[in-house]
């Protein structure tokens, strides 16, 4: 099959993705609440706008509205039986976007977590989250997708399920992940980890990097403990438009157009080549980005304070890359040498 | 695994093995903690010293690494599931020695969010703290909280959000709570990752609760003023 995006990439040094879907939603009308997977079916015309939108402030790629679009999620909504179809149906019409921009843009088929805790922690067992990611992607691949986008995942189990599923599918993807927590990911993936992940797949994405999380800042510092651990694959960076703020009913990122574009501007030069937005980027956003990464040179590999003096401060001092020496002591517990006593 | 690694939980003092539980809370052993709170009974501990001065203590440690980044959510699940354990011998105990009550708690994610697991994470670190939680799972209508708080008459309402698409929900239950006038019946805590305390201050929550272990922390400290207020009276 034909893979665009691995030829985007390698003709072009970046690429603009795409900012937000929830908070454009929001704005058209979505109920908080309920499924936005939904309204592929019942307001088509919306998520049309949606992807015009995206594909008019210069996005090469955009994400289809499908983010929750797996049986676990879908079930809170009754909904765990139109998977395929809702999957198909958000994919094609980004395909009917994608086909009329007049340049290449690449439909990016959404999947995002199960929301469940994989075993032997939670109850969902590897099997069970291929399944379901499958029967996503054989839904994405259906509707004209060009490639699986596997996004906002914590667990490296999970990411791997993901990884297998697209093989399963046989549909190329990429994979980012989100670092919401002192730097790592809610389980404690550190960025060095996840390029370490990356390299040990059976079936490897063509990009990989780090999407929502807290902010700008922290974002870059993930993208910059990437390159320092070696990643030999293309980089993704898709940050939130600063942070929610609660107006009227609606939630804002109070992240302004001009700082995304300092923003983008930063991450190719952090070594990212995927570059967008998550939560909060509007297409006002993207057109910022865009004319900055069109109107910039390349620059030199960011320090830590060029970031923060740029984009704020970070929001923990360490992200888990540091020697071990400068990372926090335990308060208790035998770590690694566990001892106890013979039953 | 040499021998002279191995440590009898029975031939600790009370102090050392009070010691013991908390490393074994932090590992997350759940056989060791059972075993060591039967030892404690046998020794004539009350429940409720087991209870606050070797779980909740334990607990709390945990709960600390976790707010600084040291630790995270899988090693937050296991210590709690070893947690959970010690509590399942001791709850009924405690209900039969009429042991203090810390407060209660209705919590659950609001509608449209499947995102549990920092929900359950506040559950678990609220029992540890010794909270008595009622827990409504995931998607929440504002119906469903209201039966709740009415059949359960807890002092907490808590409400947890992932999702950008779901956070303004939370305004939705206490707009309701307000407008049947039942707003400062409860103390509402909320929390989810896009949060943050502007968010949860906009919305009229009492509190935005950044981890599990800042929602005990908040949650007590609320607890202890709303008696305070009512010590006043």
């Amino acid at each position: 099959m034909t893979n665009a995006l691995a030829k985007m990439l390698a003709e072009r040094d970046w690429i603009l993705a795409d900012g937000a879907t929830g908070t454009n939603l929001f704005n058209m009308g979505l109920a908080s609440g309920d499924a936005p997977e939904l309204w592929n079916v019942d307001e088509p015309d919306n998520i049309r706008t949606l992807y015009r939108n995206a594909v008019n402030a210069g996005s090469d790629l955009f994400l289809t509205n499908t983010f929750g679009g797996n049986a676990s999620r879908m079930k809170l909504h009754g909904a765990e039986n139109r998977v395929r179809e809702l999957n198909r149906v958000g994919a094609a019409l980004g395909r009917e976007i994608a086909d009329a921009a007049g340049r290449p843009v690449i439909v990016a088929g959404s999947v995002g977590p199960t929301g469940e805790i994989m075993a032997p922690m939670g109850s969902l067992t590897h099997e069970l989250a291929v399944e379901m990611f499958h029967e996503q992607a054989e839904g994405l691949k259906e509707g004209g997708a060009d490639v699986l986008w596997v996004e906002t995942i914590s667990a490296p189990e999970e990411y791997k399920a993901a990884a297998e599923a697209a093989g399963l599918a046989g549909m190329p993807w990429c994979g980012t992940m989100s670092f919401d927590t002192a730097g790592r990911t809610m389980m404690g993936v550190t960025s060095a980890a996840m390029a370490q992940l990356v390299t040990r797949l059976n079936t490897p994405p063509l990009a990989f990097g780090a999407n929502c999380g807290v902010g700008a800042s922290d974002l870059l510092r993930t993208v910059l403990g990437f390159a320092d651990a070696g990643a030999a694959l293309p980089l993704i960076a898709k940050g939130n438009a600063g942070i929610p703020k609660y107006h009227d009913g609606h939630i804002h990122y109070d992240g302004t157009p001009e700082l995304m574009a300092e923003y983008a501007v930063l991450a190719r030069d952090c070594g990212a080549t995927i570059i967008g937005g998550c939560c909060g980027t509007m297409p006002e956003h993207l057109r910022a980005m865009r004319n900055a990464l069109e109107t910039h040179d390349r620059g030199p590999r960011p320090t830590l304070e060029q970031i923060t003096a740029a984009l704020g401060g970070f929001s923990s001092a360490l992200d888990g890359t540091e020697a071990a020496g400068d990372a926090p002591e335990p308060r208790r517990g035998r770590g690694g040498g566990r001892r106890r006593r013979d039953a | 695994m040499s021998d002279e690694d191995d440590i009898i939980l029975a031939d600790l003092s009370d102090d050392e093995l009070v010691e013991q539980m908390m490393d074994d809370l932090y590992d997350g052993l759940k056989e060791e903690i059972e075993e060591s709170v039967n030892i404690l009974l046998a020794r004539g501990w009350t429940p409720y010293d087991i209870l606050t001065k070797a779980l909740v203590a334990g607990m709390t440690i945990v709960g600390h690494d976790f707010r600084d980044g040291i630790l995270f959510v899988p090693e937050v699940l296991l210590a709690a599931n070893a947690m959970k354990a010690g509590m399942f011998i001791l709850k009924p105990l405690l209900v039969e020695t009429g042991a203090p009550r810390m407060g209660k708690m209705v919590i659950g994610t609001v509608k449209g969010d499947i995102h549990d697991i920092g929900k359950n994470l506040v559950a678990m670190m609220m029992e540890g703290a010794g909270f008595e939680v009622v827990d409504l799972g995931i998607n929440n209508a504002v119906e469903a909280y209201m039966e709740a708080l009415e059949k359960e008459q807890p002092d907490i309402l808590g409400m947890s959000a992932l999702l950008t698409t779901t956070m303004p929900y939370m305004k939705v239950v206490i707009d309701t709570l307000v407008a049947q006038g039942k707003r400062d019946d409860y103390i509402v805590l909320v929390g989810g990752a896009p949060l943050n305390e502007e968010f949860g201050r906009a919305i009229g929550a009492d509190a935005y609760c950044r981890d599990a272990a800042v929602a005990v922390e908040t949650a007590k400290d609320f607890v202890a003023r709303k008696h305070n207020q009512m010590a006043a009276h």
